[in-house]
């Protein structure tokens, strides 16, 4: 059953990718891109991180994508000949520029998957009361996830909690100065 | 995973219902195309130019701001289930944050990128 669930999101998360880089439409592209991250979304459930999966909606394809829609709506596509099957299409890259980057692929590839087979779980403070949650089955202890994300965010990981702020106060600040114009 | 079975039968049942409406409507519906047909109706005025009229960038500083205050609700979520066992250490932890980020809307605000027109 798992495995059935996981093969339909990653097959239409794939399937989103794939849409993205095909599309010939921008806007078409970031419905890819939609359909990507929501099957993503669909991933981390199966992965018991339910808090994750509302963070990967919420913010991902519901935030990020209205940014990405934006810039789309922002670039004069008529303009820039977007519109047409030549400018869409672009100038062709050179055979070199091609085997770069599908040499790029299969060493990023390569990197990622030898990560995965060596990295040990590293040591994290409160790591291991998570870890009980996701293997007893989600919500099969006292707590849920979500109540264990607070717990710990608001305790173990409280300076990087308030970091956070700053950060977010800094894209703020720079997002008004970059991009507002005065009038 | 089982409590999850409602919400898949709502994603099908949600994806199905336009599928099979366009599908339905595809099959049996007559098509005598004619030029008038295709003409905009809504206000009865002739469209002049595209639909792709380039956006303002202004617009572009408020999905912004949309989009961090998006991020801050998030880390509302967990606080707010943890709230009665975090206690008073949660709440000041908390205020300083939404303060750190009201600095922020105010900057903006002053700087007038929420100005609409």
């Amino acid at each position: 059953m798992e495995l059935l669930v996981f093969s339909i999101l990653a097959g239409l998360a794939l399937a989103g990718a794939i849409g993205v880089i095909l599309a010939r439409n921008p806007v078409y592209s970031a419905l890819g891109l939609l359909l990507g991250l929501s099957a993503v979304a669909g991933l981390f459930v199966v992965l018991w991180a339910e808090f994750i999966a509302v963070v990967q909606l919420m913010v991902y394809a519901g935030g990020v994508l209205v940014l990405f829609l934006f810039v789309i709506m922002l670039v004069d596509l008529e303009q820039r000949g977007l519109d047409t099957d030549a400018g869409r299409i672009g100038p062709q890259p050179s055979p070199g520029w091609r085997v770069a980057a599908a040499m790029l692929g299969i060493l990023f590839t390569v990197f990622v998957g030898a990560l995965l087979l060596q990295e040990p779980a590293r040591e994290v403070p409160g790591a291991g009361a998570l870890d009980a949650v996701l293997r007893g089955g989600g919500g099969g202890g006292a707590l849920g996830n979500l109540e264990h994300v607070g717990q710990l965010l608001y305790t173990s990981y409280l300076v990087p909690f308030e970091l956070a702020s700053v950060l977010l106060l800094v894209a703020m600040i720079g997002a008004v100065v970059l991009a507002h114009r005065e009038r | 995973m089982t409590g999850y079975l409602p919400i898949a039968v709502m994603i099908l049942i949600g994806a199905g219902l336009p599928l099979v409406a366009f599908g339905v409507s595809m099959l049996l519906a007559p098509r005598k195309p004619e030029p008038l047909k295709y003409t905009s109706y809504e206000c009865g005025v002739e469209p002049t130019g595209g639909v792709r009229e380039r956006f303002s960038i202004r617009y572009y500083v408020i999905a912004v701001l949309f989009v961090i205050f998006d991020v801050e609700t998030i880390f509302l979520f967990p606080w707010a289930v943890r709230y009665r066992v975090l206690g008073w250490f949660g709440f000041v932890e908390m205020a300083l944050f939404i303060g750190v980020l009201v600095l922020g809307y105010a900057y903006a605000w002053k700087k007038g990128a929420l100005e609409w027109a």
